[in-house]
């Protein structure tokens, strides 16, 4: 059942909110500049408390089911992460009061950048970056800049998997770099020999996501990572997968020159409907000096009786600011007190646990489905939607089907690479039952594919709405709700 | 699959019908297949432009995909279909050779034609890539 | 830990996928640094972590200890508690991107009603689901601005009055791209009034953006300023508190193509500088050309009417390196915060607040100007900040007042060399007549040592 928009739910004269009166002598309003109309909706209090709880009860989120979406790392948001970000001393804050005022945020903060620094293997963290694709941008501007402080203008290549995410050739384009696609191989790697054909000099770097959109880690990535460096080019990674090697394998160590962390994902942050994110930024030593500024770091040294002064400071090359402020202090609050919970072996737990639910449910799936890459899988793998014998069938129909058991589906159609994909992720969180329920579903959806496939292409059937007219959509472009009663009378 | 003989076609899926010098121009049926429902055409050159080979003429958009439309051959534009189409941008999936016409050019080299596929070499590009 | 598994569950496991121990299943990583000593500190249990993170929170001085009439592009607003409730539902919080509309109705109808009601508070035609922050947001129109005109109109002018942080944004966004930034340092232009910029506007132009208000607090008509940019065909974007436009008229009825802002004042908390909101809205014919996603209405195969996200076609995730914007991930859950602030408070609350503030801040200019030492810098109309130039360093004043757990305001002498006396002082309805008449107080007692 749709629920009626606050715009035809208003009622001329119900008021919401009331704020105190005013107490200080009013002064003359510039008649001119003053609006005549303000097309906000009239409701009271309960109304709105109503509608957007009964909107709430129309979604699925991770608290109400599994939510294997590959990639966006749906775990658990512990909700003791809630209670700390909304603590007065954090949420109360401004970001420009005078320093000696806020040392307890300058202090997490520069806590969770060294922390980051440990977890990745890096010399330098910003937590500026409001958003994963942020931080792709941060870090390919970081790139150019290096490059073009060496001289080298002519460096303006970037190469990237043709299983990249959306998010890598689109940054790329926007810092002005040319995107040049290179293939992978039959294993799932970077294909070694289509990317020394492309290195030259006018290599900036490669973007790698590894473990890749796959699920893999690839088997090469040392080589890859030599051969690009020796081109005199960077490697950047796209840290969205990290969540199958926290403890495991640093990318730092294996030679990445720069790193986004999506804490939205790896560190436990929630996904808010679509945000916010944070996307911090790690380099390697001989890139400390770009990062965007501002970073916070030790101003004062402290001793035995006082603690240090913490500020912030601007590195000497910096690539310049790329946002307001100081970046999503909510967020890094929420993944600090993660990280602070878990410890060390408290994260290598979380990334075998990742690494074992996807092996687990890959191990079950397998016969079923067909899975394009015959290796052990990291923390996602992806399966192809489809039988070849029933072309009627798309992974779209499976997605859609698997709604009406309450699982929400797994990606689709990403990474481009492998036809009618899923992409599954499990995460850490997943009991072994979730994970047996939700390997029985999809071997029944394969059944019904067989006995009764018009169940699947119908799908779904049990949940509030049905699929959708997406050309109508587009078409009409219906992008704002209008308060005229007659538009909407008789539904 | 749709494929009129008598025009000239090009691996980015243009095609191209030349009278006397004036090449009508627009997108193939497979290309509206692999569209699926278009949504939005939009041409961006405008009339007097004159854009080289390859050049980006209009870009079409349906609900999964967008793609750039670039011209087949070099050439002044002496005609675009800004009534019909922008309208129904539908007409790309009904009638792609037809309504669906996308803009006139007068030919800057009409050698550049013998660069493009005709309906069989088209035919066989389009089964080479299914597979 | 979060983890529910059991040793057995591990076990059983295992012995599914055909191996001995979780370790295998690494065997394709390089052997070098594998499995490596995190140096961090060893986990806590919920209770001691609390404990420990609310003695950091404690080392901060919030706007409940201290006076505060600091704004500067974040400001001090009361949140009604419906917010955060709602807020705290797990359907929404924990929900991804709308992806699959028919077990996401809740986020897409929520983005379709917050796309409405910017639009309407802007007086535009069409909102995206949010930006970043009001920096990124301009710095995507500047971006836009560049594709409407497809690179034939290269410069972009900026008033250098606006947010310090939006142009800093602005500069490295188009850092190295073809994009030519005009205006923006000329900083010795700041005191004027913006009709200065009018003989730039060209048509080489292809944006001008000014502030409504802008970084000073000024609240400037650009009915002028927007007719001369489209008599040379360029476009204007205007970046605005949101909050002022409870009372203000919107810049979609003085003829601004693009409207960005902050919207951190619409319920939104100030925590230390985000997460908070980018605003933008424009007109219907440029929808193609913005970034950022948009919910549709229409209908399902049930008949019901329903929202998806709609023109996919333009991101990233579609268009690649095609696509005009890398933005995925945006503010999803703060615009939520905003429609339900701007919902609840509704046509007639965001109106008192809006003149709470207007009020209050006029008469703190007045009070506060009346002492000696103390004088206004700028006579045009302002809506809830302004700037005061003082007898002494503005350093100097908030260090005094400062010691009476008051901040007195942004010292402006840290983005301009010639304000070094200059406080930018905000004043919003959370301070009382009390508060105001304290703070004059304080300022007429701060001494020349």
């Amino acid at each position: 059942m749709t629920e009626k928009l606050m715009c035809e739910l208003s009622i001329p004269g119900r008021v919401g909110f009331r704020f105190p009166d005013i107490d200080v002598p009013p002064s003359p309003l510039p008649e001119r500049m003053i609006r005549d109309d303000l097309p906000l909706p009239e409701l009271s209090e309960i109304d709105i408390v109503r509608y957007f709880t009964r909107l709430s009860q129309l979604n699925h989120g991770v608290d109400t089911g599994f939510y294997p979406l590959g990639s966006c790392t749906m775990k658990y948001n512990p909700k003791v992460n809630e209670k700390a970000a909304r603590i007065p001393g954090f949420s109360k804050i401004h970001p420009l009061q005078p320093i000696e005022t806020v040392q307890g945020a300058l202090a997490l903060m520069y806590q969770l950048q060294e922390w980051l620094k440990e977890i990745g293997g890096f010399a330098g963290v910003s937590l500026q970056p409001a958003a994963g694709a942020h931080g792709e941008l941060t870090g390919v501007l970081i790139i150019r800049a290096f490059h073009r402080t060496q001289g080298d203008l002519s460096r303006t290549k970037i190469l990237i998997p043709d299983s990249a995410h959306g998010t890598n050739p689109a940054t790329s384009a926007m810092s002005g770099m040319q995107v040049v696609e290179i293939r992978s191989d039959k294993r799932g790697n970077v294909d070694i020999e289509a990317l020394k054909g492309e290195c030259d000099d006018t290599l900036a770097g490669l973007m790698l996501t590894n473990p890749n959109t796959l699920g893999l880690f690839d088997e090469n990535v040392e080589e890859v990572i030599q051969l690009v460096h020796e081109a005199g080019g960077l490697v950047y990674g796209d840290g969205a997968n990290m969540n199958a090697l926290l403890g495991i394998s640093r990318p730092g160590d294996l030679g990445f020159d720069v790193l986004h962390y999506n804490l939205h994902k790896t560190f436990s942050t929630p996904h808010g409907g679509g945000g916010p994110g944070s996307g911090p930024v790690g380099v390697a030593d001989h890139l400390v000096e770009f990062l965007p500024h501002p970073i916070v770091d030790v101003i004062e040294e402290g001793d035995e009786l006082i603690p240090p002064l913490f500020g912030f400071v601007t590195p000497m090359k910096s690539i310049g600011r790329v946002k307001s402020f100081h970046g999503h202090f909510g967020v890094i609050v929420r993944a600090y007190s993660y990280i602070r919970i878990h410890g060390a072996d408290g994260l290598r737990n979380v990334s075998e646990d990742a690494v074992l639910n996807a092996n687990y449910l890959l191990a079950l799936l397998r016969d079923t489905y067909h899975v394009p890459y015959d290796r052990d899988c990291m923390h996602e793998f992806v399966m192809e939607g489809r039988w070849p014998d029933i072309p009627e069938v798309h992974a779209l129909d499976i997605s859609k089907r698997l709604m009406d058991f309450g699982f929400h589906p797994p990606t689709n159609y990403f990474p481009l690479i492998v036809p009618e994909s899923l992409m599954i992720e499990p995460t850490e969180t997943e009991s072994k039952e979730t994970l047996d329920a939700f390997a029985d579903t999809l071997k029944r959806i394969a059944e019904e594919a067989n006995s009764d496939s018009t169940i699947l292409t119908t799908a779904p059937h049990k949940t509030p709405f049905g699929r959708m007219d997406e050309v109508k959509a587009a078409k009409e472009l219906v992008l704002c709700c209008v308060p005229d009663y007659a538009k909407h009378a008789g539904e | 699959m749709n494929i009129p003989t008598g025009l000239k076609y090009t691996e980015n899926d243009e095609w191209i019908q030349v009278e006397d010098n004036i090449g009508t121009v627009g997108i193939t049926d497979y290309a509206q297949e692999q569209l699926s429902d278009v949504v939005f055409v939009e041409i961006i050159a405008d009339e007097g432009d004159t854009l080289e080979k390859g050049g980006t003429c209009a870009t079409v958009e349906s609900v999964k995909a967008a793609a750039d439309v670039y011209m087949p051959v070099g050439g002044k534009i002496v005609s675009i279909n800004d009534v019909e189409l922008p309208d129904s941008p539908e007409l790309i999936n009904t009638d792609p050779y037809g309504a669906a016409w996308m803009l006139k050019i007068e030919l800057s080299d009409s050698s550049e034609l013998d660069e493009l596929l005709d309906a069989d070499a088209y035919k066989n590009f389009c089964e080479e890539r299914e597979q | 830990m979060y983890s529910p598994h059991t040793d057995a569950d591990r076990q059983a496991m295992l012995k599914t996928i055909g191996v001995e121990s979780i370790e295998k299943l690494f065997e394709c990583l390089p052997k070098e640094n594998l499995f490596p000593d995190l140096d961090l500190p060893a986990g806590l249990t919920e209770l001691d972590m609390l404990t420990e993170l609310e003695g950091i929170a404690w080392a901060n001085d919030t706007t409940q200890e201290l006076l505060s009439f600091l704004g500067a592009g974040a400001y001090n607003h009361y949140i009604p508690a419906v917010v955060d409730a709602i807020l705290q539902r797990g359907e929404f919080y924990t929900a991804y991107t709308p992806y699959q509309p028919e077990i996401s109705q809740g986020t897409l109808q929520a983005i379709f009603e917050y796309q409405s009601m910017v639009a309407g508070l802007t007086g535009m035609e069409v909102s995206n689901a949010s930006h970043y922050d009001g920096a990124t947001a301009v710095a995507e129109a500047v971006n836009m601005a560049y594709h409407v005109f497809r690179g034939k109109r290269p410069k972009v002018i900026l008033s250098p009055s606006l947010h310090p942080h939006y142009l800093q944004t602005i500069q490295t966004y188009t850092d190295g791209s073809d994009i030519q930034l005009v205006a923006h340092d000329q900083t010795n232009e700041i005191s004027s009034d913006p009709d200065w910029l009018l003989p730039l506007i060209d048509d080489s132009i292809s944006l001008i953006v000014v502030g409504y208000p802008d970084f000073f607090g000024r609240v400037y008509d650009y009915t002028e300023m927007a007719r001369v940019a489209h008599d040379s065909g360029a476009l204007i974007a205007v970046t605005v508190n949101p909050l002022s436009l409870g009372l203000l008229k919107p810049p979609g009825e003085f003829g601004a193509d693009i409207v960005t802002g902050e919207g951190q004042p619409l319920g939104i908390p100030l925590s230390f500088g985000g997460p908070y909101l980018g605003l933008f809205a424009t007109r219907q014919e440029y929808v193609r050309k913005m970034a950022g996603r948009l919910a549709g209405e229409t209908v399902d195969n049930r008949g019901q009417r329903a929202y998806v996200l709609t023109l996919t076609a333009r991101e990233q995730h579609i268009r690649r390196d095609r696509a005009t914007s890398n933005i995925c991930t945006n503010q999803g859950l703060m615009a939520l915060a905003a429609t339900v602030y701007m919902s609840l408070l509704g046509k007639h609350g965001l109106r008192q607040v809006a003149e709470l503030c207007y009020h209050k801040a006029h008469y703190a200019a007045r009070i506060i100007t009346s002492i000696p030492g103390y004088q206004l810098w700028s006579t045009a109309p302002f809506f809830n900040e302004f700037v005061v130039e003082c007898f002494l360093p503005a350093e100097e004043v908030n260090r005094q007042l400062l010691e009476r757990n008051i901040i007195a305001g942004y010292d402006l002498g840290q983005n301009y060399p010639d304000l070094k006396n200059h406080l930018l002082v905000a004043v919003t309805e959370m301070n009382t007549k009390e508060d105001i008449d304290t703070f004059m107080e304080a300022l007429s007692e701060v001494e020349d040592d």
